[in-house]
Order: C-alpha cells, then structure tokens, then sequence
C-alpha cells in the first residue's frame, strides 16, 4: 500500500533517525534536523524510534493515502488540511483511503514531520533510509533523491490506533528568538576569555546560507587563538568558527572530517530549536554543564526508547494490493 | 594521549599534535581495538590525522563509565600499535594528458617537467591519514616536497570520479565526481566506493598506498573514462 506524493514542496526527504557506522569512511549520518518533533511523531504511532518518516520543509507539500492507517504530524504547524478539514499537528489521525493531506506554509518554524504506523517501507542503504543528497544514500529509491510529485511511498496496513495528543507541555513554540545551550568543548581553551564573553553575550541572526549541513550565523565576530589545527572529527552540533569569526553550526548532514576551531557543541535539545529558526532567526548562546546536558539527554532517550513495543501488541496487517 | 567529551555522547581522544606515519599507525590499530572492545556501545567513530572521535549510546553507558573504559582498552592497544602490519594497496594511475587536468599549473608551480613530476609522484609511498570530505576520499601523505602546491584558487564545480589529485603536502583521489580544489594529476580505473560492496572503499585508515603508472590503452582495458564531454565542461567553469 502506498502514499502518493502530489506536490513535495520545497524540500521533503524520507528520514529515519541517522545512518551511522559508516563516519570513517567519510558517510554522512543524515536524520532528522528536529529529532524532538521527529521522536514524538514516531510515539504517538507507538512505532519504533528509528521508523522511517517524511520531514517536510517549508511546507506546500500533498499526498493521498492508499489504505487506511493512523498517521502523526509533528513539527512546525503548516495549517494541515485532512480532506480540506483544518487539523492540528502533534496529534494523530486515522486515514481512510483516498484521504488527501496537504500542508501549505509553516506559522512558525519550518520543518514538520509526517509518520504512519509501521513506519514508511524504503530501502536501507547501510543500514538506514536517512536521505543524504550529497551522499547520494538513502530516500525512496536508496540514491539520495528527495521525494518528487507522483512518488510512490511504501507503508502497511495496520489495525487503527488510538488516536493520541502530545501533552502541551511538550509542544515547543518555535520563537524565531532562541537561547540554545552549548557544551564547552573541543578548542574551547584557545578562546580567550574576552571572546569566550564576546560569544556568549553576543546575539547573532541566522543567515540565509543554512541547509542540513550547516547553519551561518552572522554577528559578532569570535576569534581563535590558535590558528591551525589537524583535521578531526566534527561531532553534531559543533561550532565551528572559520578565519571571518562567523560561527557555522554543524548539523545532520555535516562531513565528517573539518580542520575548523570549534568552541563547543550545542546540544541535541538546541539543534532541535534551531531546525525550526528561520534566516533572521535571533540566537543567543549559554553554556551547559557537559554532565546536565548528558543527564538531559539520556532521560529523554530513555523516555522515548521504554515505550516500543509495550503500548501495541497488535500484529500489522500487510496488504500487498493497491 | 587525551581524552575529552565534546559533547553529550561522544568523546574526543588526542594522540598527538603532529602528523607522522607512527601516529597513523597507532591510530589504525586503535580503531578497531575499540571497535571490538566496546562494540555493545559505540554508535560511530571516525578516526584522523591524530585523533579519533568516538560516538556512543547513551541508553547503555555514561559518559564518565564509556570514557573510563576507553582509556583502559587503549592502554592495552599501545602494545598491540607496535605489532601492526599496514596493508599496502596499490592502484594503477594513468598520469594522460586527457586527465591530468593540472599539468600546466603543477608545472609551473613546481617548475620541473610533468615526466618529473610524475615519477616523484608515482615513486613514493603514501599512508591513509583520514578519510572524510566525501565517502571514500581519502588524504594520503605525505608528497614528496618538490610536488608540493596549494590548492586552486577557485575550485572546480566537477571534478571526474577517479581524478588522482595533489595540494599541499597531500595526495588524493576524488571517488565520485564531485566539487574540488585540489590540482589534478591522473585518473585511476579502479572504483573507490561501492556501497553494495562489503568494505564499501578500498582504504583503510594507516594503510599503505602506492601509484604504478599505466598507459592509456591499459587505463581504457581496466575501464577507465576519458569523459571527454566533462572535461569541455570544465574548460568552460575554468
């Protein structure tokens, strides 16, 4: 059974949660740019975390579904219409088929997410669906495509869900002015502590030079004392800060090498913030206690991880018709 | 050697300032000691030139308990760095005036003829530093000293899969047709990255590499591309 793409948008890429393994060889991870929004689509289905999603970007995206099912949509709200019925994301809903979806233009934020139970059936290229275009891995067809019109989407039938809302507590706002948390790190030390003040007392503006490789800011110059430094491997998140003093974020779709300074790295709540910031977008740093941050992150994973397979028993139904 | 976390679940292990063939090796045999030892928790790692980053799962291990447990394992992998056979691979090149794109400016820069310049180039013998940039590129070093040249002042928008390339110290090969600064100086027939195929590249970090000269009837034998339509194209970006 399959979801048929009418109108893709801008940019929508198959993701699951990364391909990893395969860094030292130069491969990209991929994977969601807000892994936050993304965790919760998949929960709400009670699928596994790393089942395969769309991650729709700037909206103008449509598809009709071919069977029934229960799908999630999370992420930034794109004024979602069910056939032509206003619904709102961070909630699930059942589908029968011939349903159309059509997301037009976020309110706020930029990227939403859209699950179905089972998850999305794609091919794994090692090991994973994520879409990586500059890797030519992952997507529909395994070769690093993003979805088209008239795609064809493979996902199963499954017994329909209960249909479940995310606790408002955990909805983000997606102020386009944000406070991302970063973990001193990396060539920290060779900052003085005039540009270390400089940086985190400074408010910088993303720019327009943003993708899911990385997102240039522009504000405050910062300089590193040292000024070579032996290619290393770049973590997600990293802050890299090149010769013109203008720090570039690292994200999913990074390489895997860089011979950058870096400053520290923000933290995977922060990256997920920032998937919503827009250019013009205000940032302001703080730092973060390396071992809060670790604390933070390992209840969140747990969070998300204790749920699988325990919500729903009940067996997919896989209907090769169409 | 030091290790330090860079961020919530990974961690950064420095094993020297300097680049030199004896920290490839230690890193090359660091790798897979960690890669087996700890295998129940390391997401990814990606060694460098004298580092090697390590992600891991958080779900199983903490930061404080992973980064303990790495320092033990590579106090032990010390012993094993000395015992350890690079793999030496070699890869046939044909240095043609129909591929080696650069000739002219390597030429100039160095000042010596390109017969010179390729049989400094193809008599020494390179160690896999780091692989990264894109899948499967992989930085071989170091070039004979007389060879050495910056990279283009404008990168190429396409460089053709295969291209043997050289900048500053360092020797390369483009495995996929990509953008690229580095000057190029032949084209290898051999396919560098196979996702289908079980090691995906023939590199491997610390390794050996050596370039034997083919000519051009070879190259096209071993199915070597001339392209000579990217190459118009490039005349054009140029």
């Amino acid at each position: 059974m399959t979801l048929r793409i009418l109108t893709p948008g801008p940019l929508s890429l198959l993701q699951d949660l990364g391909r990893y393994g395969h860094q030292s060889i130069g491969v990209s991870t991929g994977g969601p740019m807000d892994e936050h929004a993304f965790l919760w689509a998949n929960r709400l289905l009670s699928n596994e975390c790393n089942a395969t999603q769309i991650e729709v970007t700037m909206g103008q995206f449509s598809c009709e579904f071919y069977a029934k099912t229960t799908i999630a949509i999370t992420g930034a709200d794109m004024g979602a219409k069910l056939n032509d019925q206003a619904i709102t994301p961070w909630q699930s809903y059942l589908v029968k088929q011939g349903d159309r979806l059509t997301l037009s233009t976020a309110k706020s934020g930029m990227r939403s997410y859209l699950a179905v139970k089972g998850g999305f059936q794609v091919p794994t290229p090692l090991n994973s669906s994520a879409t990586v275009m500059r890797d030519a891995l992952g997507g529909l067809q395994g070769s690093g495509s993003k979805l088209e019109a008239r795609d064809l989407v493979r996902y199963s039938v499954g017994k329909p869900e209960l249909v479940k809302r995310v606790p408002p507590h955990f909805i983000p706002s997606y102020d386009q002015t944000v406070t991302l948390e970063v973990i001193p790190s990396y060539q920290y030390q060779d900052f003085t502590v005039e540009q270390r003040e400089r940086f985190f007392s400074s408010t910088y503006t993303v720019t327009p030079k943003m993708d899911r490789m990385g997102c240039r800011l522009a504000g405050e110059p910062i300089s590193c004392q040292r000024k070579t430094l032996v290619s290393e491997g770049i973590a997600l998140g990293a802050i890299q800060i090149p010769a013109d003093g203008q720090p570039i974020i690292l994200l999913r779709d990074r390489q895997t090498i860089g011979g950058y300074p870096k400053i520290g790295c923000v933290t995977s709540k922060g990256l997920s913030q920032l998937a919503q910031c827009l250019p013009g977008a205000k940032i302001q740093f703080v730092e973060k206690d390396l071992y809060q941050a670790e604390a933070d992150r390992a209840i969140e994973q747990q969070f998300f991880q204790s749920y699988v397979g325990k919500a729903n028993h009940s067996k997919i139904e896989v209907e090769e018709s169409s | 050697m030091k290790i330090s976390a860079v961020n919530e679940n990974s961690v950064i292990i420095y094993f020297s300032d300097v680049v030199t063939p004896e920290t490839a090796g230690e890193i090359a045999s660091a790798v897979p000691v960690i890669q087996s030892q700890l295998k129940e928790h390391v997401v990814d790692i990606i060694p460098s030139y004298t580092s090697i980053l390590v992600s891991f799962d958080l779900v199983s291990i903490g930061l404080r308990e992973f980064t303990q447990r790495l320092q033990h394992t590579l106090s032990r992998a010390k012993k094993i760095s000395r015992k350890l056979e690079a793999k030496t691979i070699e890869l046939p090149v044909y240095y043609g005036e129909e591929v080696a794109l650069d000739a002219d400016e390597i030429c100039e820069h160095t000042g010596l003829t390109f017969e010179e310049v390729i049989n400094i180039h193809a008599s020494t013998t390179y160690r896999v530093y780091a692989i990264g940039f894109a899948p499967g590129f992989a930085y071989l070093g170091n070039t004979d000293s007389r060879i050495e040249i910056p990279r283009k002042q404008t990168p190429r928008l396409k460089v053709p899969a295969g291209s043997l390339a050289i900048a500053d110290r360092q020797t390369a090969i483009y495995p996929k047709q990509s953008p690229g600064g580095w000057q190029i100086i032949g084209r290898t027939p051999v396919s560098l990255i196979d996702f289908e195929r079980e090691n995906l590249t023939v590199f491997e970090m610390g390794a050996q590499v050596t370039f034997t000269r083919i000519d051009k009837a070879t190259f096209l034998k071993m199915g070597g591309v001339l392209l000579p339509e990217a190459l118009s194209e490039q005349r054009e970006v140029a």
